[in-house]
């Protein structure tokens, strides 16, 4: 598979802050990819060092394997970051032909792609009287112009309302599935689940994980046991029991980890053979949301 | 570099300010011809400027080039608020994004400030020969193409002024205060100029010694380019022989000059393309 950015032991530090640590992963052609990390993670830094707006301290990255530099890659990258700033006399449709200018592509595919967001009616309007909204719209609009290898997006649904969210992601949607390669950075776990294929989680600069989203969640699962009377025994069972990993105790419930698959009727007849009946026993795959928070908080 | 200056141009012409700034440049630049009108008539004393050789060539290319160089403020406006803006709007990192390189973002504005200056010497000259045409006693070919140098040093000292507000614009990133800071720069010089003239008191000739440290900063250098035009006109030169003062004073465009003001020029745009490349946006 054609790999559009290579990114190798990337370091950024601002002063002490140590942004980015030491950060490699690879973007492949044709995949949803999301970064994902806290507020202040280094996923802004990291964007920004690869669209050529920070300078990095130290480490690599390549756009198309190395074939181009990094302004000339760009030409062929869509990209927003952070809030959309375009210049606030120009209409959009003004603001969209000179980024045409910049990008050097020609300026006949502005209404096609105002239309796809939905702007196409506002396109004789000031930039500076567009809503918030609009303005991301536009931002989209502007980084499809070239209709771009690769969409890289930083934080598309900040700030926005619930139907600004829901279009912003109908429109992202509708971009992946025709094949675009995109890059999203969130740290909303549930857009980076419906709309990524594969995801980079990131805290302090640190990569913590990088793979598929589904492998992220499947990696293991869990029970969620409840029983009223022997509890001790069930505990000690658990624990002793060589394909459950930790056991804990959440509330009423008992949690058991697995290190290894199992059914549940599996684990319900050996708890029986041991002489415990159970009056709840439940398989869970844990969330996007444990999984990260797992990942963000142990390391 | 068509394409640089296209989308330059693309980004001022739908700025309302900085349309409004460049007609008013121009419209100044074509109001030196109004100078012309200035007409005294009280009783006996009749003063008309025009009759008084202020447009016979090649005298008028000084005149015209000194005053005209005047107006450039306005100008300054639009290149310093053209830099600021694209820092107020955060625009500047949206074209980095878009596929502009940090040496071409220089470029544009550097070419821009090229154009700039070249048509205004392009329209000094056509206003100037026009007035010549109409007011000069001499109008024979090989005298109006003397002292055409003065042109060349119209446009080198704007496009040196230009560089050295697109400096600012880009260090400090506001429009007001990199204006501000030009004038911090001037009064600096002034005083250092000041602080010369303090060192070299007991020398016979302090203005020389002065002359020569100062001509090599900025605002001095440009404003030596095309130095002041009234003492060398005809008429005050006869009021000054008959009180006693001798006026021997070099008016030319020095080439010393030039090459500092350009030095100078090369040193505030590289500046501002370092500036530029070592900063996170």
């Amino acid at each position: 598979m054609e790999t559009i950015l290579t990114l190798k032991n990337l370091d950024k530090k601002f002063g002490r802050v140590h942004a980015v640590n030491n950060l490699s992963f690879d973007i492949k052609k044709g995949n949803v990819y999301g970064i994902l990390g806290p507020n202040g993670s280094g996923k802004s830094t990291t964007l920004g060092i690869i669209l050529n707006v920070v300078n990095k301290t130290s480490g690599e990255f390549t756009w198309f394997d190395g074939n181009l530099s990094t302004h000339q890659a760009l030409k062929k990258v869509g990209a927003i970051i952070e809030r959309p700033n375009f210049y606030p006399y120009m209409t959009a449709s003004q603001n969209l032909s000179l980024i045409c200018k910049i990008k050097g592509v020609s300026s006949e595919k502005i209404e096609e792609k105002l239309k796809i967001v939905n702007l196409y009616q506002r396109r004789n309007s000031k930039f500076s009287a567009f809503s918030l909204g609009m303005k991301q719209r536009m931002a989209i609009a502007s980084a499809l112009l070239n209709d771009p290898e690769i969409l890289i997006l930083d934080e598309p649904t900040n700030g926005l309302d619930p139907q600004g969210i829901h279009e912003i992601r109908q429109i992202i949607q509708q971009v992946a599935k025709n094949g675009t390669t995109i890059l999203l950075a969130s740290h909303l776990l549930d857009e980076v689940e419906k709309v990524c294929s594969h995801v980079v989680v990131i805290r302090e600069g640190i990569k913590l994980y990088s793979g598929r989203v589904d492998e992220m969640t499947a990696s293991k699962g869990l029970f969620e046991l409840k029983t009223t009377t022997e509890k001790t025994k069930l505990l000690t069972l658990l624990e002793q029991h060589q394909r459950i990993g930790s056991v804990k105790e959440e509330g009423e419930f008992i949690i058991a980890y697995l290190a290894e698959e199992m059914e549940s009727t599996e684990i319900n007849a050996f708890l029986f053979k041991n002489g415990i009946t159970v009056s709840h026993l439940v398989k869970r795959k844990p969330s996007l949301e444990q999984q990260f928070l797992d990942l963000t908080n142990n390391k | 570099m068509l394409r640089l200056l296209t989308i330059e141009f693309h980004k001022l012409k739908h700025n309302k300010a900085s349309k409004i700034l460049t007609l008013i440049y121009f419209g100044l630049l074509t109001s030196i011809a109004l100078i012309a009108a200035i007409k005294f008539d009280i009783g006996f004393i009749q003063f008309h400027l025009a009759d008084m050789g202020i447009f016979n060539f090649p005298y008028i290319w000084h005149f015209n080039t000194y005053i005209a160089s005047i107006f450039k403020f306005f100008l300054l406006l639009v290149i310093v608020s053209m830099i600021a803006n694209e820092y107020s709007y955060k625009t500047l990192k949206q074209n980095l994004i878009d596929g502009l390189s940090k040496k071409e973002f220089i470029l544009s504005k550097f070419y821009t400030v090229v154009v700039f200056a070249g048509f205004s010497t392009l329209f000094v000259f056509i206003v100037s020969l026009v007035l010549g045409f109409i007011y000069s006693d001499y109008n024979e070919f090989s005298i109006i193409t003397t002292d055409l140098q003065y042109l060349l040093g119209f446009f080198i000292k704007l496009v040196g002024f230009f560089s050295f507000g697109l400096f600012f614009g880009i260090l400090v990133k506001r429009s007001a205060f990199a204006v501000g800071a030009m004038v911090v720069w001037l009064i600096v010089e002034t005083i250092f100029k000041g602080y010369l003239f303090y060192t070299f008191r007991g020398l016979d000739t302090v203005s020389e010694s002065v002359d020569g440290v100062m001509k090599f900063l900025p605002f001095e250098a440009m404003s030596n380019l095309i130095k002041e035009p009234f003492s060398r006109l005809g008429a005050v030169k006869s009021i000054a022989t008959s009180v006693g003062e001798q006026i021997t004073k070099s008016y030319g465009v020095e080439f010393l000059n030039i090459l500092i003001v350009m030095l100078w020029t090369f040193i505030f745009i590289y500046g501002s393309y370092a500036l530029l490349k070592k900063r996170d946006l």
